[in-house]
């Protein structure tokens, strides 16, 4: 999205290195005045081949590093990567183990969300959300703690179940802490309504219309604020979600203001998750055994994680390893959106737009080298071109979706 | 002279002002910490910061213009430091005053902001830059407001010295309630004088690193961070010299302990606001100023004018 370059054009490198960042990413903002022209996202920082890593350990030894991909989301990742081995393997998980995943996704899913609250407090200078936010987070980061073990990665999942049962004691607790979180969270949305700085500066901000939503493909509560009816929770539901009582938050704001609405809102959805979660948890074992050796198929495994829907594709070849890991994270679909966010508005936005997709840039990186056969030469390859890549190889087999796409978005 | 160098030097001059601008940043650092459920630094923690400051090294970018560079610092400290002599502090008068020194007080506190700009743009860093073209274009929208409701005062008081201004309104303390929309308007305008949330734009760190004093470091650093402390409550001291003038015929223990819980006061208000706004963006700082503040500020000076319209009666 390059404009042509006046001389009266600043350009403003925000990252790798910017106190704005919480992880290094480069965006390259070409100003003019105090308005955005053009963005350029500079990917790969955080590149540290996990999937390649995968390929050379086995099933269990992944599971611990999986989780390590993101440390807000880890039990996200952990869980969608152990379904797909599970499916695989044919592992039918007891109840009570599906229960207790469901219950650690939505405790995650609450602090994620009070974490980002806080962060959006702090990207527009009102660090006074990040401290009591922050503060509050602590009650279910102890909570993930009492019945995990650990703060963050919580080592909870196992293939064919979890390891660590909920005792009445902790269900109690838990109770307790939620109506603690329940309280505070209803100040939250009282502020989030009534505060006239914070609103001047949330709403009208990141526009992304409905169309352009669906047409970038933003998942999770990004889209969800721009008016996307899709949570995987209640689309294709996994673990205990097909047993639960719950509503899939949309707005229709389509700014960051809708955005923050959607993640506030949506933690007082999982509170109601969880306490339906600890009333009717099942009785009974929480694992099964599974087999070292993973039969040969492949499968992939959809999760909403706090950020948006987290893909896992994995293959197996019959060994203790998997053949292919493959990791699609929200951020990687929501990254696109962000550019499309940027461009014209303020350099004083850009913190609060980024932000706003809930950007987890460790869990995203990727790195594709082509080894090209012709010239034996290695080569990396930026995302656009690898799309267009994969547009020709299904043209090339007699696949064509530019008509669609003609239809569908008028392209 | 030597009562005079001593009023400038100690006290109530250069090391005064150090030592009560050092109070007033702890004192804002406390309250904010509170209000947000910190505990908050240590009573030393300013004087801790600076000392530590100063022991560090100078680093001054290659394409800075080393005097200007290193002027700056020096002059915001200055400017800021004048300005306290023509305030009054624990009586009607001030260590100096003359007819006419509302205009210089008001234009020595304009010193700091130029040098913010100035310093920010010979560090010739990106981030510094947009730092000070944001101070810059700050000043236009809040120093209308400001003045105009300082000059309503001076109006009702008939005079231009702030020392006159204390006497007058210590003798007819009910003006002071028509003066409270004005006071109002000037200490959110303040707030963007001063730098502070919501228009800590120049020094927005999640945009700007911080702003103009991005490159800055070690000992002018430190000058320019103790520009900043006395710098607010210099600006507080004319607060409370404009709309607070109470009990300045106490004798001067009573009247300096005034004073400082004055001076304190307006300090708390502005870590109050710290606590309790977001940080607007440029174009809304400015629609806010012009559009609300200006005209109210008007407001302010048509109504001192109605009322000494009738005094004249």
């Amino acid at each position: 999205m390059h404009d042509s370059h006046n001389a009266g054009d600043v350009q403003v490198p925000i990252g790798p290195q910017h106190p704005s960042l919480k992880e290094p990413e480069s965006f390259l903002l070409t100003l003019r005045g105090e308005k955005i022209t053009s963005v350029d996202v500079i990917l790969g920082y955080n590149h540290r081949g996990i999937e390649k890593a995968c390929e050379e350990r086995t099933y269990v030894q992944d599971l611990y590093l999986i989780e390590r991909i993101c440390g807000i989301c880890s039990h996200s990742h952990s869980t969608a990567f152990v379904q797909a081995v599970e499916e695989i393997a044919g592992l039918d998980i007891p109840k009570r183990a599906k229960y207790i995943r469901t219950l650690v996704a939505e405790l995650e899913r609450v602090h994620s969300h009070l974490l980002w609250l806080g962060v959006a407090g702090h990207e527009v200078g009102f660090d006074t959300l990040l401290m009591y936010t922050w503060r509050d987070r602590e009650i279910v980061m102890d909570l993930l703690a009492t019945l995990t073990g650990n703060r963050v990665n919580y080592g909870i999942n196992t293939i064919g179940g979890v390891r660590r049962d909920v005792t009445p004691e902790q269900a109690e607790e838990a109770l307790k802490a939620m109506e603690k979180l329940e309280e505070s969270t209803n100040y939250f949305i009282e502020l989030a309504s009534k505060e006239i700085t914070l609103i001047k500066r949330l709403s009208g901000v990141g526009v992304v219309s409905n169309e352009d939503a669906v047409k970038l493909g933003a998942v999770g509560p990004t889209g969800r604020a721009s008016g996307i009816q899709r949570d995987v929770r209640r689309d294709d539901p996994y673990a205990a979600y097909g047993e639960l009582d719950f509503d899939v938050i949309v707005d229709n704001h389509n700014d960051v203001y809708g955005r923050t609405l959607v993640r506030v809102k949506e933690l007082k959805e999982s509170f109601k998750m969880i306490r339906q979660i600890l009333k009717n948890m099942p009785d009974g074992p929480i694992a099964v055994k599974a087999p070292r050796k993973i039969p040969a198929g492949e499968a992939v495994s959809r999760y909403e994680a706090p950020r948006g829907e987290d893909m896992h594709y994995v293959r197996a070849n019959g060994t203790d390893k998997p053949d292919r890991v493959k990791v699609r994270p929200p951020t990687l679909a929501n990254i696109q959106v962000v550019a499309h966010m940027l461009k014209d508005r303020y350099l004083a936005d850009m913190p609060i737009v980024i932000a706003a997709i809930d950007p987890c840039f460790s869990c995203t990186d990727r790195m594709i080298s082509i080894n090209n056969l012709d010239t034996k030469k290695k080569e990396t390859v930026i995302w656009n071109k690898i799309r267009l890549m994969g547009i020709e190889h299904y043209k090339k087999q007699g696949i064509d979706f530019t008509e669609l796409n003609k239809k569908f978005f008028m392209v | 002279m030597g009562t005079q160098l001593f009023n400038i030097l100690i006290f109530p001059g250069l090391c005064f002002l150090f030592v009560f601008g050092l109070a007033a940043e702890f004192i804002d650092r406390k309250i904010y910490a509170r209000l947000q459920n910190r505990v908050g630094p240590p009573w030393y923690q300013p004087l801790a910061d600076f000392v530590k400051l100063l022991a560090k090294e100078n680093i001054i970018p290659e394409e800075a213009d080393v005097g200007v560079f290193k002027l700056m610092p020096v002059l915001a400290l200055a400017g800021s430091v004048s300005a306290f002599l023509y305030i009054p502090i624990w009586g009607t008068r001030a260590l100096f005053s003359f007819e006419g020194d509302v205009i210089v007080v008001l234009y020595l506190l304009t010193i700091p902001t130029l040098t913010y700009f100035l310093g920010g743009w010979y560090s010739r860093s990106v981030y510094s830059m947009i730092g000070a073209v944001r101070s810059l274009t700050q000043l236009f929208a809040h120093e209308v407001p400001l003045f105009m409701c300082i000059l309503a005062s001076a109006l009702l008081a008939d005079t231009w010295s702030l020392s006159d201004m204390a006497v007058f309104y210590s003798a007819h303390k009910g003006f002071l309630a028509f003066n409270m929309l004005g006071f109002a308007i000037a200490l959110m305008s303040l707030l963007g004088k001063l730098e502070k949330a919501p228009f800590d734009i120049p020094e927005a760190e999640t945009e700007i690193v911080a702003g103009t004093f991005t490159e800055y470091s070690g000992r002018f650093f430190a000058l320019f961070r103790m520009s900043h402390d006395i710098e607010m409550v210099v600006a507080s001291a004319l607060l409370a010299a404009v709309y607070l003038p109470f009990g300045l015929t106490l004798g001067p223990v009573m009247g300096f302990i005034l004073f400082i819980v004055k001076t304190l006061f307006i300090v708390a208000l502005i870590s109050l606001a710290h606590a309790s706004f977001a940080r607007l963006r440029l174009d809304q700082m400015i629609d806010l100023c012009w559009k609300y503040f200006a005209p109210a500020a008007f407001l302010q000076v048509l109504i001192n004018l109605v009322i000494k319209g009738f005094l004249a009666k």
